[in-house]
Formats: structure tokens, sequence, C-alpha cells
């Protein structure tokens, strides 16, 4: 065996520019379209500019839009449309963590010394399927021969994780609705989030349309009995509800990466990646833990080694919450919290925006919205902009946030990306 | 634990044998490691040498889930939000864990199901294409 040695970039990368559709459902809307969106908004806000044509290659996130929406071969047909043939853009697929991976192979194929001038992003378009479709698709990222015959559904798995997590420590249902909360309220103040209200706001609206037309009105004194009302909040997979789960989203996401000597000359703020790590791991029913994905831990430890800092060190965090729990279970798996603590510090609103360890303030998977192969690029958007302190009405206000962190989860931990970003 | 020799280690031959009745998985020769799954290489020390044992089908349950947003093949089935489904995992007494089907639990009352459950292997719907490895409380 290989003794292991500390893994370091070839040389530094840094980012330079960041453009995002809006997250929601678009009939007329095919994958290539939505992406032209999020390229378009990332030129339209370059700081200096860019000329197209320096754009040397790319990396393209996309889970299934041979499933989706009957188009294989993404890649090509995206690079076409935003003009950059012949350049080489390479298509990614790790399930929900495809645009993260893709972020990762950008920033080595600049540190290689290959490139200077990388695209990355991420694209999906899901809402042409019917519900019963989608779950299909989705549960296509777990194991085929051994997890699916089960019966397991994607949310079923992470309702498995959370019903271990439960019997493990004192994690209870009302913590995992205090997630969902907390991101919405984010997701409030995010313009381009699929959900961009709070869950008050969802249950007012309820309580107004019924007294418009003259039906029984809601008895909800707050949110919690608006989540825990089974015709507002149904079971989709037991302890997980409708609320404690992401929308079903189309978006697109990407990023302008360059070897950092070079960065200044495309911005005065560029944001450094200065550390990457990625990792696999099993089925739940082999995995180490039943309360924890063990590829977080293994990515964490390497980006945290190559950046050189601890958990504590980090100022603001988007994590992967498609189920409430995962965002749980990763705020332990990151060091944020020791295990069991992540849904007291939840409850408590510690991880709220003005909390002392903030997490997801652009919503989250939850109230921005997750398009699964571009979710991994747009939690590094909302990173950068924080970073760069033009977060708007979500900006961290406690000090600038310098040290930023993302955490982007393929299935059920089959596949962990977990970067680290620094503003310079 | 009966051991058997015969059948190529893939899913396939898993399936096979569980319509014969019979719960198999595989055990390393040089480790002793198990797996429900039919692996032909060794989780914990990547030997190829495995050969085929046979499981108790006894084991208990580690955790699981009553699933209300229902694939299109179980809808097919008659399950969905009136009538969700239990998929959980179970830790056999042998050691390993594996996904399965869990039968003869209340559905609908979630907080009545047990973790750490005693649980017994159900080979009831052997009548379909793939067998479904199931248990039910023992």
């Amino acid at each position: 065996m290989i003794s292991p040695k500390k893994k370091q970039l070839g040389r530094s990368v840094s980012i330079v520019g960041a453009g995002m559709s809006n997250f929601g459902a678009y009939k007329d809307k095919t994958n290539r379209d939505i992406f032209v969106d999020a390229f378009r908004d990332m030129i339209d806000h370059m700081d200096n500019g860019i000329d197209i044509s320096d754009i040397e290659a790319g990396y393209l996130g996309n889970y299934s839009a041979d499933l989706f929406e009957g188009q294989g071969h993404t890649a090509p047909i995206v690079a076409d449309w935003l003009g950059l043939t012949p350049a080489p853009i390479t298509r990614i697929e790790n399930a929900c963590a495809s645009s993260g991976s893709a972020l990762r192979e950008g920033v080595m194929a600049i540190a290689s010394g290959l490139y200077d001038v990388v695209l990355v992003g991420g694209v999906e378009k899901m809402t042409d399927l019917p519900t019963e479709g989608v779950t299909d698709v989705l549960a296509s990222a777990a194991d085929g021969l051994y997890e699916v015959p089960a019966g397991f559904t994607f949310p079923g798995i992470y309702g498995a994780l959370a019903k271990a997590h439960m019997e493990e420590y004192e994690t209870n249902l009302d913590h995992l609705l205090k997630v969902g909360i907390k991101n919405h309220n984010n997701g409030a103040l995010n313009p381009k989030a699929q959900f961009n209200t709070t869950i008050k706001s969802l249950m007012d609206r309820r309580i107004s349309r019924a007294q418009e037309r003259g039906e029984s009105v809601p008895q909800w004194n707050n949110e919690m009995d608006f989540l825990n009302d089974e015709r507002a909040n149904p079971w989709i997979a037991w302890p997980l509800r409708l609320y404690d789960c992401a929308p079903i989203t189309d978006g697109g996401a990407c990023l302008l990466l360059v070897a950092s000597e070079i960065a200044d000359g495309f911005t005065s703020k560029p944001i450094e990646i200065v550390g990457t790590g990625q990792a696999t791991g099993r089925p739940l029913h082999s995995a180490e833990e039943l309360t924890s994905l063990s590829a977080t831990k293994y990515a964490a430890s390497q980006a945290y080694d190559m950046a050189g800092i601890s958990p504590s060190q980090v100022d603001v965090v988007e994590v992967h919450d498609c189920f409430t729990i995962a965002e749980i279970v990763a705020s332990e798996d990151l060091g944020f919290f020791s295990p069991g603590e992540g849904p007291r510090a939840a409850d408590e609103g510690r991880t709220a925006l003005s909390g002392d360890r903030p997490i997801n303030t652009s919503g989250g998977l939850k109230a921005k919205g997750h398009p699964v192969g571009a979710s991994g690029v747009a939690q590094v958007i909302e990173i950068y902009h924080q970073l760069r302190g033009e977060a708007g009405e979500r900006q961290i206000s406690r000090k600038l946030p310098e040290l930023g962190l993302t955490h982007n989860v393929g299935g059920t931990g089959g596949t962990c990306v977990v970067n680290i970003f620094r503003r310079n | 634990m009966a051991e058997h020799i015969t059948k190529e280690f893939n899913a396939a031959s898993f399936y096979e044998y569980l319509r014969e009745g019979k719960f198999m998985g595989v055990r390393c020769v040089s480790c002793g490691q198990l797996a429900v799954e039919a692996r032909a290489i060794c989780q914990s020390c990547h030997s190829t040498e495995v050969i085929w044992v046979e499981f108790s089908g006894k084991g208990q349950l580690a955790t699981f889930t009553c699933i209300s947003i229902v694939p299109q093949s179980m809808a097919e089935k008659g399950y969905g939000r009136d009538n969700p489904y239990c998929s959980g995992i179970v830790m056999l007494d042998e050691g390993p864990r594996i996904s399965a089907r869990i039968l003869n639990v209340d559905t609908l009352n979630p907080q009545g199901i047990k973790i750490g459950m005693k649980m017994q292997l159900e080979l009831e719907d052997l009548s379909e294409g793939i067998p479904v490895l199931a248990f039910r409380p023992d």
C-alpha cells in the first residue's frame, strides 16, 4: 500500500464568475434553455467582462436528462447552445453530487496546468415527469439490486436514516420541522429560490384561501401547528413529511474557474478554492453507521487537511439538505456539532442566519430548490456571494465571512464532495 | 451454516437461491467477512476467494421507514398514501445488515414498530419474477 501523503493541488484555482437561473418549474424550457439562463447570468455579472472564446474546457453536472427528458449526451448540446464548440465539455454524473464533482474536475484540470480558464456547472430539468416518475428516476441512484427491490425510495432511505438517528439520540420530529422552517426563512430572502417564501406565509395563504372560498378555516396558531397537520403536511416516508423534503426543481448554475495567477484580470474579488475532498460510501444497510454518512467525514477530512483549517474556522456553510435530517446529520459529520448535538443546535436557532453557525443561508435545497445535477454548483454560488459581501438581505452581518464550505451528496452518501473557499 | 459452491457470485444467483427457498450470502475464505449481497470481492480484505453460505433467516430490525409516496411498481400493487408499506434494514444474527421489505407490521402506526424487534425471513412472495427479500416479526 502506498503511504498516504498530504494532498495538494498543483497550483491555485479561483472562482471569478458565477451565474444561476431562477429555480422553479418551467414547462416550456428544456435542459439547454435553463443552462443558457445560468450562463447568461454569469456573463452579465462578470466584473471585468469575458470573451467567451477564452473558455478552454467545461465540466457539466447532469444526473439524468436521459430519464427526465429523454435526452442523453447533454454536454455537447449545452456547449453548442452556449457557443463553446469546439472546446471539450464533459458531462459528469454522480447523482445529486454531479455538479460538485464537475467543479472538482474543473479544479483539477486547471491545477494540472492543462487549462487556465474552465467553465463548470450543472443543470437538471425535472418537472416534465409526474411525481411517481421522478420518484423512480431518483431511486435509480440507489442500489437497484438490493435497496430498490426492498421497496426503498430515495426519501425512504433518508427516512430510515432519520429513524435510526431518532433512536440513537434525542432527535424528534419537531427538530426536523425546525430545519425546514429555518431554510424557508432564508429562502424568503433569496429572489432566485423556488420557495421564495416562509412557511408562515404559506400557512397564512392557505388560511385566507379557505376564508375566500367559504370553506372551514384551519385552526393553526403557528407554523408548528400547520406542519403537524397531516392534511397540510402529509407523510412521504415516515418519519419524513412533505416539508422535510426538498422539492422537484428545474434549474441550472455555473461558475468560471481560472488559474489564480490570472484571476485579477477578471475581478478584484476572486474566491480561491483552498480545499477539496471527495469520497464514496456504501448503501445504508452496509454503511459503517446508520446515523451518519461516512463519505461526508472522509471528504471533509481531505478538504480540511488541504485547506489547513478546522471546522470552527468556517464562517458560512451550504450543506446538502435534500431532507431535513440530511442537514442535521451533515452538521455533525462535518464536525460543526458532535454526534447527537445537531438536532439541539437546529432547535436553538444556532444554524439560523443570525446564529453562531449559519447553515444554508441560500434557503438550502429545501427552499432554494433541488435541481439535482445543478445543486452542487448552486451551493458554491451562495458561498461566492457571501464571501464577496454581495448576498443582499441574506448577507451574514456579524462580520464579512472569510472562509466558506460546501457539502454536496450524491444518492444517500454514495458520493460526497466537500469544498472550502477563501476570500483573499 | 451449510456451504455451497455452485453458483456465480452475482445478484441473479442470490435471487435464484431465494426462489429455491434458500437465503444465501457470501463469506470470505481469507478473513471470514460475511455479506448478504453476492459480492465477488471481499469488502474487508479484498480477497477474491469467497464462498456461498446459508443464513439462518433470523435477525433484528435495525431501522425502517413507512413509505406513503410510492414508486410506480408499488402503486400497481395497491400501496400509496392510504396504504403505506414498510421497508427496513435487518441486522442478521450472523452480523451483516441488509435492506428488506418488512411485512406483518402496522404501517399506519409506525410508532408501534420498534427497532430491535426480532425478525424472521418471510419467503411468501416467491411468485414474482424476482422474489422480494422480506422479513416479519418473529
